[in-house]
């Protein structure tokens, strides 16, 4: 069993394939805590750059400049690593016991770090590009400005954003492949554990790349569905 | 904090930055002469010529790089035939591994942007080619392609930011580019901060560096649509 | 009244905010170790930890007197998780170098074994200057191998650092390295007499130069911690005396890794 021989122990897993699942449910579970908080901060960081207020668009500013401008991967070590003193620190001042950093908490607070700056050009063009008339009719009625946006901003941003949306969630899902590179149990990581094992590489790196299609394929099928739905009574040319 | 230690190390930095420059220009090079076949076959109208390219499209923008990487890294290692043959001699380095990975990623977004902005050719355009007599090989070189590449410009831009990030993966199997030099620094000197923060520095200058020329070229080329300039800019 | 009130809150404010450096009485003791480098740590495919510095946590705990909690961590990371509290002691093969005894407080020893260069069985190369040109070596980052081969070997050989000595010997068996420099029981239990590394053999002579690879392996603890570095020292004296070491040192190795 020197693996080698291409072909006769390419698909035979041994055994891993519930190993490499539990992987993938934690891949999910990263990709999905990581979105809300994108979506979170896409949303604060959108009104942030529309508002009247030059300090909110400068730190907004600088927030999507820094995420754009510094690969994924050093800003995940550089939470991971750094972000334990930091704590810490901060910690040793309050009078904290230890307050752990774990590689499931770095990855999902880096993701969704990243990623919200993302979300924040990709929701600051769908509420560009709601139309005034439609705002305006709200403040004629009388409106509150919180009304306004809730009721009539917001429904008709997620048609406008939607595509940008389903983009960043589909380069988000990839992304959480680098929190294998810190140690969490996600299904890259497992897949080497396996493949080194097994003297398998190959096979359990197709097998997590094949996954990685079927999550996002999934996505398409869902955002298609979403599409549709948000765009009930518009024409299309 | 420490950065002592950085200023003694700058030389590995640099070195670093060297091979990541290296990485990213022979990686966008060797990408853009596989994204322009893989283009052209994926907008043939024939399905049957058309689906190898599509496959290709579909799997290098569907999968992570950094598993396209471990692919080829630890993958291809796997097979005897694979140790015993010629290619070794180049699968063997590290370094040829990551650049065939990320290579074959660009080209595969590449590949679309230049497929969807071929797709997007004013038809016009090309009746008034045929209306000249243009054969199909010129009007591929004469008309469609460069209003494609003009057309594909910003998006380009972006994925070259993109590949600059993903230039980073390489030292995660030993090579020492950035990314590589500032682990060697952090766990030398336990700087985790200083040595992470630096090499961030040091890519947030390239990414500047990289949107001020797009944006140059960008001038250059898109001249025809000033001063009514409605087409998307890479924006910081 | 309002300003006792106000003394009496910042004084417990200030006794919380110290109580991080106050004595403590180390009932519990969490102990970093590595679970990647075999014989000495390494995880069981159901995810326990295992291994000789695992049973020497256990064992110096138990003559301590104190509950011990391993915490599993990356060698890249483990000196700085130790420095920000995540643990109390690091028990995963570290050598007692100055370099380290900068940061951290060292035990006496509790173990010294030799590094020792590994090469492809029938590749012939020698451990000389002139056998070394060119060839590609590949160790631990940041290990005292790390430092040994940088320091004197740097500009004539290529080296590649690896994250996990696992890492290392994937690349070896890939087919990627010429040498491995590692401790030289590590690489036997992990690599050599293993199936992965059958193609693999000693080669070269034993290194121990103290000025590079320390003076054999200890246990790494915050410098301010000084009594329970004192009491890590007392629990070594005394199972090297009472034979609860020799106990555990049998179970993994034919001979006393010890060391003179």
């Amino acid at each position: 069993m020197a693996g080698g021989h291409p072909g006769s122990l390419m698909f035979d897993l041994h055994g891993y394939l519930p190993f490499i699942l539990k992987g993938m449910a934690l891949t999910i579970e990263v990709a999905l805590l990581s979105l809300l908080l994108a979506i979170v901060l896409g949303m604060l960081g959108a009104l942030a750059k529309l508002s009247d207020s030059r300090v909110a668009r400068l730190v907004a500013g600088v927030y999507t400049t820094l995420i754009r401008g510094i690969p994924d991967l050093v800003l995940m070590t550089l939470i991971f690593f750094g972000g334990q003193i930091a704590l810490n620190n901060l910690g040793d001042r309050m009078g904290w016991d230890y307050i752990d950093v774990s590689p499931f908490v770095a990855g999902t607070l880096t993701i969704g770090f990243i990623f919200g700056a993302y979300m924040t050009e990709a929701f600051r063009g769908g509420i560009l590009a709601v139309s005034r008339g439609e705002i305006e009719a709200g403040q004629a009625y009388g409106m509150r400005p919180a009304q306004v946006f809730f009721r009539i901003t917001l429904p008709l941003m997620v048609r406008h954003a939607l595509p940008a949306f389903g983009n960043n969630w589909m380069v988000l899902v990839k992304s959480t492949a680098l929190v294998s590179v810190i140690g969490l149990h996600d299904m890259v990581y497992n897949a080497g554990q396996a493949g080194g094992s097994t003297r398998l590489p190959f096979t359990f790196y197709l097998l997590v790349a094949f996954l990685f299609l079927g999550i996002t394929g999934v996505s398409d099928i869902a955002l298609r569905w979403a599409d549709r739905r948000y765009s009930v009574g518009v024409r299309r040319s | 904090m420490d950065f002592q230690a950085i200023i003694d190390n700058l030389p590995l930095y640099f070195s670093g930055l060297r091979v990541t420059i290296e990485l990213l220009v022979l990686s966008l090079l060797v990408g853009m002469m596989l994204a322009l076949p893989i283009a052209l076959l994926a907008s043939a109208r024939n399905r049957v010529i058309a689906f190898p390219a599509r496959a290709y499209i579909y799997f290098f923008r569907g999968t992570p790089l950094l598993v396209q990487m471990f692919l080829i890294y630890h993958g291809l290692a796997q097979f005897d035939a694979v140790r015993e043959s010629v290619a070794w001699v180049v699968l063997k380095e590290a370094y040829w591994c990551a650049l065939i990975a990320f290579a074959m990623n660009t080209a595969g977004y590449t590949g679309e942007f230049l497929r969807g902005a071929i797709k997007q050719t004013p038809f016009g355009e090309i009746e008034a080619a045929r209306a000249y007599g243009m054969s199909r090989a010129m009007l591929l070189r004469r008309i469609i392609l460069p209003s494609a590449f003009r057309r594909a410009l910003p998006a380009y831009g972006n994925e070259v930011i993109f590949m600059l990030h993903g230039t980073a993966l390489a030292g995660v199997i030993t090579i020492v580019d950035l990314f590589g030099a500032a682990k060697i620094v952090n766990s030398r000197y336990f700087v985790p901060f200083e040595s992470f923060i630096t090499a961030g520095l040091f890519y947030l200058t390239l990414t500047f560096t990289i949107v001020g020329l797009f944006k140059l070229w960008e001038h250059r080329w898109h001249a025809y649509l000033r001063p009514r300039s409605g087409t998307a800019e890479v924006s910081p | 009244m309002k300003k006792l009130a106000t003394l009496v809150l910042v004084g417990i404010a200030f006794a919380f905010a110290a109580g991080g450096a106050a004595a403590k009485d180390w009932k519990k003791i969490r102990i970093g170790v590595e679970g990647a480098y075999p014989p000495f740590s390494s995880v069981t495919p159901d995810g326990k930890l295992v291994g000789f510095d695992i049973d020497m946590a256990f064992a110096l705990c138990k003559e301590i007197g104190a509950k011990c909690e391993l915490v599993q961590q990356d060698w890249d990371g483990i000196i700085p998780a130790l420095l920000a509290r995540k643990y109390d002691a690091i028990i995963a093969s570290m050598s007692i170098t100055e370099k380290r005894k900068k940061k951290v407080a060292f035990t006496h020893k509790y173990y010294n074994t030799p590094a020792k260069f590994a090469r492809h069985k029938g590749s012939g190369i020698e451990i000389t200057k002139a056998g070394l040109k060119g060839k590609t070596v590949g160790v631990q980052r940041a290990t005292t191998h790390d430092n040994f081969i940088t320091a004197k070997f740097g500009d004539t050989v290529k080296i590649k650092r690896y994250a996990t000595q696992d890492d290392a010997y994937l690349d070896a068996k890939a087919g990627r390295l010429d040498l491995l420099l590692a401790d030289s029981v590590a690489m036997n239990d992990g690599f050599l007499k293993k199936d992965i590394g059958k193609d693999w053999e000693f080669v070269g002579p034993d290194f121990t130069d103290p000025k590079y690879f320390g003076s054999g392996a200890g246990i790494a603890i915050r410098k301010q911690d000084k009594d329970l570095v004192a009491k890590f020292n007392k629990a070594i004296d005394a199972i090297r005396a009472n034979g609860v070491y020799q106990k555990i040192n049998a179970k993994y190795f034919k001979f006393d890794v010890y060391g003179g």
